[in-house]
Order: C-alpha cells, then sequence, then structure tokens
C-alpha cells in the first residue's frame, strides 16, 4: 500500500476491519425504481425498474466482472453503489458497516471511487489535470501543496510525466491519456474499491490494452478492489476473478470467471457467451443465439425476467420467479433449470427420503 | 519503479508547463476579431465622452436662447444644430451619453449577479425547488419586457432610481432562465458526479465546477441586454418616467424634439441615432464575445 499521508493509525483503517474473509461490500435488496416523467397525473403512476432487488458481494482484492445488455442496470448498479443516486431500498455493507448509517457517507466515499465511461465529460474543462486530481483531496482538508504533490505522484504512476502534463487542460489531451487521468483521479483519496464503468470501452484497442495492464499494475500496488462493468466479454476473462450477469435488472448469474466462462448454468448467459466474436472462423456462429429486444424494464415480465427469449420456458418459467441460489461453491444462477424440485422438466430432481 | 513505495517519488516543486487558460484563449480570439474590436472601441471612446463630458462640451448643455431655436445641421458654432429651446445639440448630446450609459448599463450587471444566483440555485438543486423557482420567475417573464419595465416604473413613480430598479426586475427572470438552463446542463455532466462522489459540499461543487462552466454563456447573454437596456431606458424616458427635464438623455430628448420632427428632422433623429450606434455596438461586442467563447480548444 502507497502511504502519502503519514505514519500508520493504531486504528485500523475503514475497510480492513473485518478481516480478508469479510466481502468488501455486501449488496443486498438493492432497489431502485425511477418514476416515467408525465406519468401519475391522472393517469397511472409508472416506473422504470432499473434495478429490481439485486444482492452480491465484492470480495477484497478481487475484480468483479459486471456483463449484461445495455439497460439492464449495470451503471444504476454503479451509481448506487456510489450513492450517486439513493436506492429505494436494500443495505450496502462496506466491510460489514452499513453505508450512511455506522459508516458515516464521507468515510463512505473515500473509499469507493469511480471512473467514468466518457473521459473528457468527466473532467472539468476549466481545471488544469493537476487542480482536478487534487480537487477531492483538497475537499478532505489535505493543504494544497500536498494535493498537487499527490497529484503528481498519481500522474506520474498513471504513465503521464507531471512535468509535461500536471498544467495542461483536458482537451489538450488524448482519449487515453485523459482515462489515466480520470483513474489518477479515482485514485487520488487512496480508495479500497474503485468502480470501473465502460471505463476502457471508448478507447481504440491499443490503448484499451495499455489502460488495462496499468488497471492490473495499479490494483496490485495499491491493493485495490474492481467493480469492473463492461460489454466486452474478453476483456472481462482477461480482467475478472468474478463475474456477474445481468439481465432487466436482476442477478442472472454470478460466480468464478472459469465457472461462468466454462460452464454457465443460466441460458441467458450462455446465449450472450455464444454472441462473442470468435478468433477461429470455424466456431463463427451462424445463428444469433438470441433474438429480439430485451422486454420493457418499465412492465417486466412475470415470472422469470428472461421467459420471452428463452428457448426453454416453460409454464413453471411465466409463473414462478427463480431466487438466485447457489448451484456450488463457486457459481450461483437465477434460473428455475439449476433448482432442485423447481417444477421445470431439465430440472435436477432430488427424491424425498 | 518498485512495486511498493512510501516517499513521493514523482518530482515535485518543479516548474509544471503550464497551458494557456480559457479565458486568455478567449482574449486571443477576441482581439483577431476585427468588428468586436471596433465595437469595444466606440464603446470605450463612448465611456470616455461621458466620463469628460463637462470638458468636451463647447456649450452649457442648459442654456437656452429663444433666438436660436432649432438651427440646421452645419450652422456655424452649432455643427449638429440646436433644440427646440436653443442649447447646443452637441453639448446636449455629449451630456447625455452619461445618463444613457447609466441607465443602459447599471441594472444589467445587478440582474446578473441576481437572476445568475437565482438560476444556478434553481438548475443545481433540480426537481421542487427547481419547479418552484423557475415558474415563479415565469410569472415575470409571461409579461412583455418593454409593458413589465413601463408598468413598473409607473408604480414606483418617474425618476432614474426608479428607473434603473424596474429595469434591473424586467431582466432578472431573463438572465435566471439562461442561468438555469446552463447549470441544468452542466449538472448532469461527469466531472460533477465525481465531485460528489469525492463528498464535496453543494457549495463548493457550485464554486469549482459549476461556475467557472455557466458564467461564460450567462455573461454574453447579459451583455446582449444591454443594448436592450439602452433601448428601454431611453423608452421610459420618452415617455416620462425615467429621466426629468431639463437633464440630458438621449431617450428623453428624443421626446421633447419630437414636436421639430417635420421643421427639423435630422437634428430630431440624433438622439436616436446615438441610442442606435451605442446598442449597436454593446450587441456586436457580445457577439463577438460568443463567437471567441464557443471555439473548442
Amino acid at each position: 500500500m502507497i502511504n502519502l499521508v503519514g505514519e500508520p493509525s493504531p486504528i485500523l483503517p475503514v475497510g480492513e476491519r473485518g478481516g480478508p474473509a469479510q466481502p468488501l461490500i455486501s449488496v443486498r435488496g438493492l432497489l431502485k425504481h425511477f418514476p416515467v416523467k408525465g406519468s401519475g397525473f391522472l393517469k397511472p403512476k409508472k416506473v422504470v425498474h432499473a434495478v429490481d432487488g439485486v444482492d452480491f458481494d465484492i470480495l477484497k482484492g478481487e475484480t468483479l466482472g459486471v456483463v449484461g445488455e445495455s439497460g439492464c442496470g449495470k451503471s444504476t448498479t454503479a451509481r448506487l453503489l456510489m450513492q450517486l443516486i439513493t436506492p429505494d431500498r436494500g443495505e450496502i455493507l462496506f466491510d460489514g458497516e452499513s453505508a450512511g448509517e455506522t459508516l458515516p457517507l464521507s468515510e463512505y466515499r473515500r473509499q469507493v471511487q469511480m471512473v467514468f465511461q466518457d473521459s473528457y465529460a468527466s473532467l472539468n474543462p476549466r481545471l488544469t489535470i493537476e487542480e482536478s486530481i487534487a480537487f477531492a483531496p483538497r475537499v478532505h482538508g489535505v493543504p494544497a501543496a500536498k494535493a498537487i504533490a499527490r497529484a503528481h505522484d498519481l500522474l506520474h504512476r498513471v504513465g503521464l510525466e507531471p512535468v509535461r502534463f500536471a498544467g495542461r487542460y483536458p482537451h489538450e489531451l488524448s482519449g487515453g491519456q485523459r482515462q489515466r487521468v480520470n483513474i489518477a483521479r479515482a485514485l487520488a483519496l487512496e480508495p479500497r474499491l474503485v468502480i470501473l464503468d465502460e471505463a476502457v470501452s471508448a478507447l481504440d484497442k491499443s490503448v484499451e490494452a495499455q489502460v488495462l495492464n496499468l488497471l492490473l499494475d495499479l490494483k496490485r500496488d495499491f491493493g485495490l478492489t474492481y467493480l469492473f462493468i463492461s460489454h466486452d466479454l474478453n476483456v472481462v476473462r482477461f480482467m475478472c476473478e468474478r463475474v456477474m450477469v445481468m439481465y432487466l435488472g436482476k442477478v442472472a448469474e454470478i460466480g468464478e470467471r472459469d465457472a461462468i466462462f466454462e460452464k454457465t448454468r443460466h441460458p441467458y448467459s450462455s446465449a450472450l457467451l455464444a454472441s462473442m466474436p470468435k478468433m477461429n472462423p470455424g466456431e463463427r456462429t451462424l445463428e444469433p443465439p438470441l433474438s429480439g429486444d430485451p422486454p420493457n424494464p418499465i412492465d417486466p415480465p412475470a415470472g422469470c425476467r428472461f421467459h420471452t427469449r428463452c428457448s426453454f420456458a416453460e409454464d413453471v418459467c411465466r409463473q414462478t420467479l427463480p431466487p438466485l441460489s447457489r448451484i456450488s461453491g463457486a457459481q450461483s444462477a437465477a434460473c428455475l433449470m439449476a433448482m432442485t424440485n423447481s417444477g421445470h422438466s431439465r430440472a435436477p430432481v432430488q427424491m424425498e427420503a | 519503479m518498485s512495486a511498493v513505495t512510501t516517499d513521493i517519488d514523482a518530482p515535485v516543486g518543479v516548474l509544471v508547463a503550464k497551458s494557456p487558460g480559457f479565458w486568455s484563449n478567449v482574449l486571443r480570439r477576441l482581439i483577431r476579431d476585427p468588428v468586436a474590436m471596433i465595437a469595444l472601441a466606440i464603446i470605450v471612446i463612448l465611456v470616455l465622452i461621458a466620463i469628460f463630458a463637462p470638458y468636451i462640451a463647447p456649450y452649457d448643455p442648459s442654456k437656452g436662447s429663444v433666438i436660436r431655436r432649432l438651427k440646421p445641421i452645419g450652422t456655424p458654432g452649432y455643427i449638429f444644430g440646436t433644440d427646440e429651446l436653443g442649447r447646443d445639440m452637441l453639448s446636449r448630446l455629449i451630456h447625455g451619453t452619461r445618463l444613457s450609459l447609466i441607465m443602459g448599463v447599471i441594472p444589467v450587471p445587478i440582474a446578473f449577479i441576481i437572476g445568475s444566483t437565482i438560476g444556478i440555485i434553481a438548475g443545481y438543486a433540480g426537481g421542487i425547488v427547481n419547479t418552484l423557482i423557475m415558474r415563479t420567475i415565469d410569472v415575470f417573464y409571461a409579461f412583455p419586457s418593454v409593458l413589465l419595465a413601463v408598468a413598473l416604473s409607473g408604480a414606483l413613480g418617474s425618476g432614474l432610481t426608479n428607473a434603473l430598479v424596474s429595469l434591473t426586475v424586467v431582466f432578472i427572470p431573463q438572465i435566471a432562465r439562461v442561468a438555469e438552463s446552463v447549470t441544468t446542463q452542466v449538472r448532469k455532466l461527469d466531472y460533477v458526479d465525481a465531485a460528489r462522489a469525492s463528498g464535496a459540499s453543494a457549495a463548493t461543487i457550485i464554486r469549482v465546477h459549476i461556475l467557472g462552466n455557466v458564467l461564460g454563456p450567462i455573461f454574453v447573454f447579459a451583455t446582449s441586454l444591454i443594448s436592450v437596456s439602452m433601448i428601454l431606458a431611453s423608452g421610459l424616458s420618452f415617455l416620462g418616467l425615467g429621466v426629468r427635464p431639463p437633464d440630458a438623455e438621449w431617450g428623453l430628448m428624443l421626446n421633447t424634439l419630437r414636436t421639430a420632427i417635420y421643421s427639423n428632422p435630422f437634428v430630431a433623429a440624433l438622439p436616436g441615432v446615438m441610442i442606435f450606434i451605442t446598442s449597436i455596438c454593446f450587441n456586436l461586442f457580445s457577439d463577438g464575445l460568443r463567437t471567441a467563447m464557443d471555439v473548442k480548444s
């Protein structure tokens, strides 16, 4: 761990108190419904079920990848975790402490930072690079000279020479350089968790690879934990220890990378994986694994969210909402086919003793 | 570089090459704009005339003579002629610059400060606060600006201060609206979210991240209001709601000279020409400023 502040404090810092086995973040029943504009007045109130009851853990030191189609609630989950929007329901436990209650919000915000997709929009065009990076430490009471020194150090760490770049403005930098600045800015508060919301998606491939390697180096050097949101499954496979698949505001499947990529148990995950571009021309997918658009999140289907597009859907799928249930120690899926005695013809059956 | 560092190994305290800031770039582009520079030069000349009016004016602007009434333009000694009371037009126009500029310029910065504050608060707060503030503003906005200015001055009574107050009130809703819409746009940008995520208070975010990005467009809009303010102020004086005779003010001069419009039309039109020149200069300058600020990088 880099220590820029000074002496180690006798009290264990936030994020270390629960010990290595305690998940860094535990999300329980997170729910956010956005009201639809123009509804509710002389009309029935409509809401977008953006995030509809989500549970997951992020373990200490891991990279959790989040994948799913556009509109499945990936970014909303990230913003809820960042406390940029307040959840309607649900709890966020940071190292066993409830964020906003036992752990004050300002302390929580030091621990969790975010890198956004749009590298240009996430930097204030009127501030120089060093001012942007030094802003957060200044807010938390670090003296100006020390904050600027920290900004220079971080610029150095993300591969931008402070002598050349610190005094520049965002528009004078390339997309990759700007994203490095955003990463440096996110690290300025020495957080434990960094949320990367499509952080490399807007970069071209060679720059993307550089930034990904930088992220891996920083993770090792600073002891970081990542929540890595992406639609690029190859990148997720490269970066993440565990993967969470989201569909229509719910977790479809979550588990270790190899379990998800090798033996997925949810038909949506397998469709998603089948849509991955293949290097081998012989393995090209000829038919689209999944057709149609996801249903409208204003009016999600009853039962399993995925039954409208699932090729294994049966009557029971239209009636029962499958809970996220553990399949093995490494994997959980929300599918009736993976649940014992669920009533689905493909479900494993266990005889009563 | 070692994987674990405890000290700062980046060069600290070195001279960082600082890029030219946004405003110095704007200034550079503005200087290269000939139209804006000519307009600015005329504005500066008018301000100088206003300051040094007593030294420039050849005659006392309020001293008339019955035998010299309504001399045409070009009369020896009175190059712009005389008005209906035999006062020298040139001297009156020079002295009129003072009150006309005061009435045109003063309401705008005051309205700029108040209107921006209201608009930025409404835009940043959003939601119900925004709705409450902006719908109240809309009540004022619903009146045509001339009508509102006349009604307010009429209610407050004539006089310079009351005219200034009513003009300021007319401009506040307009500036607040622009400020609100610009702030609402900026507030949605990721860097504001990033600042919120860093735990900064609303006041700090507005000061560091919002103000620098919204004041420019509001400022440009406000400069364009100066010309409107000049015309409205002249209108108020013309109606007898602003400056009172015998003070020299271009709008008031237009009013008193309107009786001479058939006998001596060119002299009667002179104050109007001055109003036109001044307001178009402010307009051209604000256009130049807008262009200079629009360009990216």
